[in-house]
């Protein structure tokens, strides 16, 4: 094991962490948002629309993402989308988890017991305001251990980006095991980062979790 | 640039080529990945303090790094230690282990979930411990568990573009070779897209077959 | 004649899913203040009927009308959803499995709708849960959450949360049945109550005992008609149907045993 090297190279590591963490955030963001709107979609109750959220769904958790990127950051300026790698890998990844997230928020809302949705229409609410008041707020507390496991499953999935050269960590990782001829201490340092994160992300999200729980 | 389609047919044996690669390392990652599952979480739950910890290890490496991480340590890792691989067998050892961390988590559950009054009747019949595992737990903790590794299997077939960056001539290398004559990305990605969707929808199909009939024989 | 018009009125309801028909062209009006049994075999289609007259399952023939209202009458879609949501609150129901919103308390499970629906300020509204609380015996409970209360107490919170959008009538679906046996007198006293209030209700019910001593009238269903109905002496001591007698005679053998 070579410490010596490894504290030399460690700094671009930190460096290339800080991509992979925005990287991760603002494809959470974009993948939540799509994932609103994908149940939305396949809970509409007009049939054209629930199409369209399962062929969403079906396509995007059909084929690989490291496709999708393809397609988007090599494919895209055929079809006059002209992105950089970095925005490219935000919206390609954050559209695919979006469509696995979907289907957690999905499953997560047909899971609050059917008699909530009679009781609160039965009160004379509207299917909006029943889904608001009442079973929103319990499909939540049932969606944030899962979408836990969909978060932590994205920030590895950010590792694909480096095969379109954005310089987050496994791309540093790669470059530098070409350079040192050491892979299974850039895989240490790598590896590493990527645990840090994923616990942190993970502490939060069981806090977050008991804490939805608690009342 | 615009879209022409007319260029795939002329590279489509190269690329379906790369579809047939595709499907084989998916089945034998698959292979490696049921059987290393079982042997792991085996290990991981009954073998001595000092097996298990080694194991432990290198399952919380696994499972808190990208795949892509993992093909470069193994890809590179075996070249350093002067072991000459095909990329295909790097790129099955690398899918394989991967998935063998995941889908022991799985066995490890189920394995636990068997009546421990499964295990007694079997040690009051006179099996040894290894041998009621073997005959008696495991294979009921396979049954339940197929459906999830079922679907650890459907992500492989998709993480198996991954290996592409290796230098696996599969489905994904295939389509990049074709792309590098033709300069026509959009065209090749998308068909390379469609023939992964198409093997992800037989899959499934299979899958929903088999938990079918694993219902009905509940 | 005299030609008041039935409080409710229920005109040749017809209900099937698919090509199994759970609901038979059934007629059946009830005057105001009137509280009526079902009784029948589980599948005779009391619990749809209940069900239909609040539009949880629509009908696929047939009319209801509440007062001068027809409650499924067809309308576009968005109209349609205002009609029903207004028809609703004038309706309260009463489940078997309770279906108090678990994430409130149960002040708040009984605010909820008065407080969005009908604009009552937060002062108001909370009058209004204590005053229904009272009636059904839960007012010390008024801050504890569903998950703390024993399931007889969770059904009178649910009384009194339908209580609190003054419906003109209470539908009862098996409201007892999910309850440990010495926890179904605490809701039958509560409904008892009801009853001397004159409120309309329709109680479908295993109850036969409860049904003999409070309702006005008992309908007999089975395989998705009416079989027969009259007053709870009648129907409980003298049914003339044969299938009557059988269904009360098993009934009755059963609960003994």
């Amino acid at each position: 094991m070579d410490y010596g090297l490894m504290q030399r190279v460690f700094p671009f590591f930190l460096e290339a962490a800080w991509t992979t963490i925005t990287l991760s955030v603002l494809t959470a963001a974009l993948g939540l948002a799509c994932a609103i709107l994908g149940t939305s979609a396949r809970l509409s109750r007009f049939a054209l629309f629930r199409f369209l959220g399962a062929t969403y769904v079906s396509l995007f958790r059909g084929t690989p993402a490291l496709i999708q990127l393809f397609i988007l950051y090599f494919g895209g300026p055929q079809i006059g989308i002209q992105l950089d790698a970095f925005a490219a890998g935000v919206i390609g990844l954050g559209v695919n988890v979006g469509a696995y997230m979907t289907e957690t928020m999905r499953g997560a809302i047909i899971a609050v017991d059917r008699g909530q949705g009679e009781a609160a229409r039965t009160l004379g609410m509207s299917r909006w305001q029943a889904m608001c008041n009442v079973i929103l707020p319990q499909a939540m507390r049932l969606m944030i251990r899962p979408l836990g496991v969909n978060i932590n499953a994205l920030i590895k999935s950010t590792a694909l980006v480096a095969a379109i050269s954005v310089v987050e960590l496994t791309y540093t990782a790669q470059r530098y095991i070409g350079s040192t001829y050491k892979p299974f201490e850039m895989f240490l340092i790598a590896g590493l980062l990527y645990m840090i994160i994923i616990y942190v992300v993970g502490q939060g999200i069981s806090w977050a979790d008991r804490k939805a729980r608690l009342n | 640039m615009g879209l022409d389609f007319s260029v795939i047919p002329k590279y489509l044996d190269i690329v379906l080529l790369g579809a047939l690669w595709t499907i084989a390392i998916t089945v034998c990652a698959a292979v490696v990945s049921f059987f290393g599952g079982i042997l792991l979480a085996v290990i991981a739950l009954f073998a001595p303090a000092l097996v298990r910890w080694p194991f432990r290890v290198f399952s919380f490496l696994f499972l808190g790094t990208p795949l892509l991480l993992q093909l470069f340590l193994i890809y590179f890792g075996l070249v350093q230690i002067g072991v000459d691989v095909p990329a295909f067998v790097a790129g099955v050892v690398g899918l394989g282990l991967h998935f063998v961390v995941y889908n022991s988590d799985l066995f490890q559950t189920s394995i636990l979930a068997v009546d421990k009054g499964q295990i007694e009747a079997a040690r009051t019949l006179g099996l040894s411990r290894w041998q009621a595992l073997r005959k008696v737990v495991v294979p009921q903790a396979v049954r339940d568990v197929i459906p999830p590794i079922g679907n650890n299997m459907i992500a492989l077939l998709k993480d198996s573009a991954l290996v592409s960056v290796i230098g696996v001539s599969e489905l994904t290398l295939s389509a990049q070779r074709a792309i590098g004559s033709t300069y026509r990305p959009f065209e090749f990605y998308v068909l390379v897209a469609a023939i992964y969707y198409i093997i992800n929808l037989v899959m499934e199909a299979v899958l929903r077959r088999v938990e079918r009939r694993i219902q009905a024989s509940k | 004649m005299s030609q008041q018009k039935p409080f409710i009125d229920i005109r040749h309801a017809k209900k099937s899913f698919g090509t199994l028909e759970v609901l038979k062209d059934i007629s059946l009006q009830v005057e105001r203040g009137q509280i009526v049994a079902i009784i029948g075999p589980s599948g005779s289609g009391k619990s749809t009927l209940l069900r239909a007259i609040n539009d949880l399952d629509p009908l696929t023939g047939g009319e209801i009308w509440l007062e001068d209202k027809q409650i499924n009458k067809s309308l576009p879609h968005r109209q349609y959803e205002k009609h029903i949501n207004e028809v609703r609150q004038e309706i309260g129901m009463v489940f078997q499995h309770f279906n108090l919103f678990p994430h409130l308390r149960v002040r708040e499970n009984v605010t909820l709708a008065p407080k969005m629906l009908k604009g009552l300020s937060d002062a108001e509204a909370n009058a209004l849960a204590e005053e229904q609380l009272t009636k059904v015996g839960m007012i010390e409970r008024i801050d504890y959450y569903p998950s703390q209360l024993s399931g007889g107490q969770k059904q009178r919170v649910a009384i009194a949360r339908a209580l609190a959008m003054k419906p003109k009538v209470m539908l009862f679906d098996e409201a007892t049945s999910a309850l440990d046996p010495e926890l179904v007198e605490e809701v039958n006293l509560v409904m008892k109550r009801l009853a001397e209030e004159h409120m309309t209700m329709i109680i479908v019910t295993h109850e036969m005992g409860f049904a003999e001593s409070v309702c006005d009238r008992v309908l007999f269903m089975d395989q998705g008609v009416v079989v027969e109905e009259g007053p709870p002496e009648v129907i409980f001591r003298n049914p003339k149907n044969e299938r009557t007698q059988n269904f009360l005679r098993k009934h009755l053998a059963g609960h003994k045993a």
